[in-house]
Formats: structure tokens, sequence, C-alpha cells
């Protein structure tokens, strides 16, 4: 009998439900019935594994995807990504995409009217290291218009993917900045139990922070852990 | 001392930007073993609407039973990487061409029945759905994770075979609305 190795169901007030009507998409994709407890098996403590095969260090670096430089704040974006007992994750895939400078993406659905930076395309990936850590080199996202209520506008925020070890700890969040006025009128970051947002709003860190190049921004990543007690099975 | 998990957020209209970098439909090459099978599919709201800007992620067995990374294998674009992405279209339509996937163990013992683990994203869903895909003919009396699933919700995780298309499965998702597929807590 071997054990296997569940992860943790997350504490209450780690995400968001479903349904919140502030954020008005939710109101027709939401789930309206309960979700089905599903014990964890191998198909969820497993998951994919993505090698530098896929990524290159280039990749980390969303300036240097085209002749020029992209307008913009230059900056920095670094962090560890741990478990929640704060074991590394060490070789695993993240994703980043995210607006330009004057908050456009670059993306046939995007209406809002500012530029598109022919030097800046939005889009990074990297694997942490064997200690967890990662890195991103890009410029400032940013604010942007929608139209989820009157007079809305999406606070500066890069989009992160992650698969981590298992089907179970795939995560897709967005990181804010430190003090952005807008936070506070969003319904995609309010959404978040109070004590568990602030967690998406990284931090300025001056020893990261390069001089005469860029600024230094920090970003933990907190993914599921594993049980204390394995599973018999 | 526990650190707080990074809450899960939408990926938003724009997601493709992205995630097409990885868009992984084919997961078959010429020599995996296995019956080839091809997997259509489409993503509706609780009102019946098309979702067109959804993203399906796949996780499943080789036809052995056996997970890529359980048996240290990584991906090296060779070999059955068992991960399938596929954005949904205008119409929420989605496909993916893979394998019959072999049984996997139970997490209390006994086996489970052949099925394709399922991540989808969209706007509008601030955390991913978790659902399964299983096979229409096989035997799914014995399946622990479909035991707890109210019966008459079952169908709704069971791909169907497509008349006159050989090998071909369709299997609809709805977010909500009569015939509201089931979606896990994992």
């Amino acid at each position: 009998m071997s054990a296997l190795k569940t992860y943790r169901r997350p504490p209450p007030g780690s995400h968001s439900d479903y349904l919140y009507p502030d954020y008005a998409s939710t109101v027709s994709r939401a789930p309206s019935q309960p979700l089905v407890l599903l014990p964890q098996t191998l198909s969820e403590i497993t998951g994919p594994v993505f090698g530098h095969e896929r990524v290159s260090a280039s990749d980390a670096d969303l300036t240097r995807k085209h002749d020029g430089e992209p307008l913009g704040e230059r900056i920095l974006v670094c962090g560890r990504v741990m478990d929640e007992d704060g074991r590394a994750v060490p070789n695993t895939l993240i994703e980043v995409w995210q607006a330009n400078a004057a908050g456009r993406y670059r993306h046939q659905r995007d209406q809002h009217d500012a530029p598109l930076d022919p030097n800046f395309t939005g889009t990074g990936r990297t694997l942490t290291d064997d200690n967890g850590f990662y890195r991103f080199v890009s410029i400032r996202p940013g604010a942007y218009p929608w139209r989820n209520h009157p007079n809305a506008w999406r606070p500066a925020h890069i989009h992160f993917s992650l698969f981590g070890n298992a089907f179970a700890t795939r995560l897709v969040t967005q990181m804010y900045f430190p003090g952005d006025p807008l936070l506070a009128f969003d319904p995609i970051y309010n959404s978040v139990p109070a004590g568990a947002r602030e967690r998406m709003v990284s931090a300025f860190d001056l020893s990261l922070t390069e001089p005469e190049h860029a600024l230094g921004f920090r970003f933990d990543i907190v993914l599921r852990g594993r049980d204390a007690t394995p599973m018999e099975h | 001392m526990r650190h707080g998990l990074t809450p899960s957020q939408t990926v938003g209209p724009y997601l493709h930007i992205g995630f097409d970098w990885l868009a992984t439909t084919d997961l078959v090459t010429q020599d995996t073993p296995g019956e080839r099978i091809r997997l259509e599919g489409k993503l509706v709201d609780a009102d019946g609407v098309a979702v067109p800007d959804g993203v399906i992620e796949i996780w499943q067995a080789n036809a052995q039973g056996d997970y890529a990374s359980a048996t240290e294998k990584v991906i090296q674009g060779a070999g059955f990487s068992g991960f399938g992405r596929c954005s949904t279209d205008v119409d929420g339509r989605f496909h993916f061409s893979t394998i019959k996937p072999g049984r996997v163990p139970a997490a209390d013992g006994g086996w489970q029945a052949p099925h394709i683990a399922v991540n989808i994203f969209a706007r509008g869903l601030l955390k991913q759905l978790v659902t399964r895909i299983y096979f229409a003919g096989d035997a799914h009396q014995e399946d622990r994770v479909l035991q707890q699933v109210p019966a008459a919700r079952r169908t709704t995780l069971i791909a169907e075979p497509v008349d006159d298309q050989p090998n071909t499965y369709y299997w609809l998702v709805a977010l909500g609305g009569d015939h509201e597929t089931v979606f896990f807590e994992i």
C-alpha cells in the first residue's frame, strides 16, 4: 500500500465565492449547485511538468521581444513560489500576461482607445529555480476602463498562471501594485475576503530595485500545501 | 507558521495572449500506444449562451493508467504528456485529439473508471472550475467519485459517442441552467 500525498483544502476565507454580483460576469457563469467534494486520487495529486525545452531564459524579459524598448516604467517582478508550509515549489511553470503602459492589451477584443506599443506584446513565462525563486522584467502596466459598472477602471495588474506540483495546485491570479487607489473600487480584487486579498498586492522593494535601470517589486506566491497525514490506500 | 494561500482571480477577457503559446489540442504522436479518440465539446453559461473566452485544460493518464509525472517522465516533447489546453472559439467549442486513458487507482482501493481531469477558466470565473470527463459505455457503477455525485446529475460528466464519427465523443459543459455540469471541490 502506498501513501497518497493529498493536498490540504483551502481554509475558509482564502478565495472568492464563484458568485459575486458586483462583478457582473459572475452572474451567468457561477455554478448554482453546490460543489461535490472529491476525495483526492492520483488524478488530482499528479500534474503536468514543463521543462526548459519549452521555456528559455529570454521568455522572462517582456522588454526584449521586439527591436525597440517598450514605453513605460521598467520594472522587475521577483518572488518565491512556496507552499503553505513555506516549502519551495521548484522548477514550476509561471505564465504572465498584462496590458502595456497605456492600459491596452495586444488582443483583438480589447477596444480601449489607448495606443498599442509596437515594442510590447505583454506575455512572458519562466520556471522557478531550485529554491522556488523567479524573476520577470517588464514595464508597469496601465489601468484601463471596463464596462462592469459606470466609470469602472481595473487597477494595474499582471496576470499570473501557475501549475505547482499537482493538478490540485493549479492557480491563476493577478498581481497588483502597492498603494493603487483603484483597488478600493475594483470588484474583482474585492471579491476575495479581506485578510486574503492583500496577498495579491506586491511590495515595492528597494533592495530589488536596480540603480539607473528598474523599480523592483516583490511578489511571493503561496500554493496549497500537503496534508500532514498522508491517506493510506 | 502557515503561509496564507495566494487567492485566485479570473483570467479575464484577454486570457488568450497568456495561454495560447501552450495550446495543446493534439496530445498524441504516431507512436503513442492506446485507443485514439477525438473529444469535442462546448462551454455554455447558465443561459445556454456560448462562452467564447474560456480555456479548457485536461490532465489524463496514458492507456496503461500511468500519469506522466507520477512515473518521473518529464515531458521532453516525446512520450505522452497527458496535458492539453484549448481555448474556446466564438461558439464556445473546444476539442482534443488524445487517447482513451486507462483506469487509475481510487483513493481508498479499487479502481476508478477511465476519466480525464478538467480545469475550466473563463472571464467571470473568479477561480477555476474542476470537473471530470468519463466515457459512455464504460462500467461506472464502482467508481467512487461518480458515486458521490447525485445520480440524476452523473450524465453531465459522461462524454457520449458522436453518430457517424468513429472514436469521437461529445461533452457539453454548462456553467448553470437545468443541465448544470457537476463541478468538484478537490
